[in-house]
């Protein structure tokens, strides 16, 4: 933005609403070219939104353009065939850290409690459970990647009794 | 005296550090990711340059990108907010190696609390003590150093900070998972894997000491608390910390400056307690050399713009105040408003929301960059913004926050608003001077 523009500022909403304090108006709406602005009362207080609409001129870009989020691709559920999903949108770990041995790999027994990776989610890591005894036999979602909620991870043959 | 700031940061600290700057009259120069080239510090930095994509280990955290972009940009000095690269020395070195002035202590300072096995080491020699543990290198230290302090126990990053890779072990059978864990957050947020071990105390309070340093004395900023928390994550912090004893108090401020002065501290920082409920001894845990997220308390109370007093040091400035400049005035309350729904276990919530309805009016102050139409990507930290509340005491601090949480109006994400307004009428929190686990004993919906 140009210096001659006028920013918008706390200060600035704070006069708004000592004005409208002494004065019987609920609400005023303010829409300039860079913004609109709603002060409103509620309750005994007060409440600010607003909106910004320019964007300040890029000096340079100095990097390339991130890759796509990557799908987990759809997977019709077979019987005997579970699919670890994802809890959360994020990214998914096979390995507590880099170049430390996976959780697990292919072929693996697994069951309901086996970590079998992590999902970091706003900076949060999450531990990823095999929800099911049985066999890894497919990991499908790769480390590093983001996944969607819900998103399958792996695929895990589900031992039944007797077997 | 800095002309052009470079902000290595985002959200609402981008926009803070954004609004004092012009105030001084200095440029800004906003560093973004990709999805941050549309948030509202973007629209409104008189500059902005592409970092990169936008997982903050290609952007925000990417060392060479952000020193490129701030050289391309001309700045002449770089601010890097709280998280990402704020207490990375590293990175520091590398601003200064190019001509630019870090707006943060020195490097030195950085390496010795950084790391938080040396920061231990740095306050005992300076006479604080500490709550007893260290080093577990590997999965068989760890089981070893735990049998020794018992449980229950904390896993701490050695370059943590924040409550950040942070965890709680309970007894021996979740130690070898917790460890894992916390190894591979430890490496995701700082680039560090290395833990360390603590005795877990459970009738603590978290208070801290905001002090400000020019290399050669120190002077602080009174005490805020910072005791109720989920998962070692602030959820509502107040200045001043209330319920202590005055001689307590006053042990704290001074231990807090000593450090500092021992360490030839320069810039603004903090000093984190643990401090007994009960006894009020008080243990050091950590110093934060950055300005933290919880400041506008502490900004409320001393009529201070502590960005403003940053970029005052940094510019190779002595301190400007004096201890006898700071006058402590009423009681001022920050909430941490997050994406999160608190009815589904905090599950993040990031997404567009599409109306922002902040509280406003006297004695209310918000720190936010989210605005109607604004996004919550789901690459960075939940924070969308943060409610402070002033008042002449402490009760009508109290009674302006649940009035302003009632106006709030946040759509299009979950937010943790709710939570907080089921804190504010906690018989416990209006009395005052909780401990950590105020949160475990917190009615849920």
């Amino acid at each position: 933005m140009k210096d001659d523009d006028p920013i918008l500022l706390p200060e600035d909403i704070a006069d708004i609403i000592a004005i409208l304090d002494g004065a019987l108006y609920d609400r005023i709406d303010i829409k300039t070219t860079r913004f609109t602005l709603r002060v409103a009362r509620s309750g005994s207080g007060w409440t600010q939104s607003w909106e910004h609409t320019a964007i300040g001129p890029e000096v340079e870009s100095v990097v390339a353009p991130s890759a796509d989020l990557k799908k987990v691709t759809a997977f019709v559920e077979k019987k005997g065939i579970f699919a670890v999903r994802s809890p959360l949108p994020g990214t998914f770990y096979r390995a507590p850290r880099p170049g430390a041995p996976a959780f697990v790999e292919m072929g693996d027994s697994v069951d309901a409690n086996t970590v079998v990776g992590i999902i970091e989610t706003m900076k949060l890591m999450n531990s990823v459970p095999a929800g099911v005894t049985g066999e890894i036999i497919e990991i499908i979602a790769e480390n590093g990647t983001l996944v969607e909620l819900n998103g399958i991870l792996m695929r895990v043959r589900v031992q039944t009794d007797g077997k | 005296m800095i002309r052009r700031l470079f902000i290595a940061n985002r959200g609402e600290i981008a926009l803070r550090i954004l609004r004092t700057a012009r105030r001084m009259g200095i440029e800004t120069v906003l560093g973004v990711s990709e999805v941050d080239r549309t948030s509202l510090p973007a629209k409104l930095a008189d500059q902005i340059v592409t970092l990169g994509p936008s997982p903050s280990s290609q952007s925000y955290l990417n060392i060479e990108r952000v020193v490129v972009a701030a050289t391309h940009a001309r700045a002449d000095a770089i601010h890097p907010g709280y998280g990402f690269l704020s207490e990375n020395s590293r990175f520091a070195r590398a601003v200064l190696a190019n001509g630019m002035i870090f707006v943060g202590p020195s490097p030195e300072s950085l390496d010795a609390m950084g790391d938080k096995l040396m920061a231990r080491s740095v306050a005992v020699a300076a006479g604080l003590l500490v709550v007893p543990g260290g080093e577990a290198a590997d999965a068989q230290e760890a089981r070893r150093r735990a049998a020794d302090i018992g449980y229950p126990l904390l896993v701490k990053a050695v370059s943590g900070g924040g409550g950040r890779g942070m965890k709680r072990v309970d007894s021996a059978a979740d130690i070898d998972e917790q460890v894992a864990l916390a190894t591979a957050e430890a490496q995701a947020v700082f680039g560090d894997p290395r833990i360390y071990l603590e005795r877990y105390i459970a009738r603590g309070r978290h208070v801290e000491v905001q002090l400000l340093g020019d290399g050669k004395r120190a002077i602080h900023l009174g005490t805020r608390d910072c005791s109720i928390q989920r998962r070692f994550q602030k959820l509502v912090e107040e200045a001043p910390a209330p319920g202590i004893p005055e001689e307590r108090h006053d042990a704290l401020r001074r231990a807090a400056v000593r450090l500092a002065e021992s360490l030839k501290y320069s810039g603004a920082g903090t000093v984190e307690f643990l401090v007994d409920a009960e006894t009020f001894d008080f243990y050091f845990l950590e110093m934060n050399a950055r300005i933290q997220v919880e400041h506008p308390v502490t900004e409320m109370v001393t009529n201070l713009d502590l960005i403003e007093q940053q970029l005052l040091i940094t510019d190779g400035q002595p301190l400007g105040l004096t201890q006898d400049d700071i006058a402590f005035n009423g009681h001022a309350i920050e909430v941490r408003i997050n994406a999160e729904d608190w009815a589904a276990d905090f599950r993040p919530s990031p997404g567009r929301v599409t109306r922002a309805a902040w509280p406003a009016g006297p004695g209310i102050r918000v720190d936010t960059h989210i605005e109607s139409g604004g996004a919550v990507p789901p690459f960075y930290d939940s924070l969308v913004g943060k409610v402070i509340a002033f008042g002449a005491n402490r009760t009508a601090a109290v009674s302006r926050m649940a009035a302003a949480l009632n106006s709030l109006d946040i759509q299009g994400v979950a937010t943790t608003a709710p939570m907080h307004q089921r804190i504010l009428a906690d018989l416990r929190f209006a009395a005052g001077a909780v401990d950590t686990r105020f949160f475990e004993g917190l009615a849920r919906g």
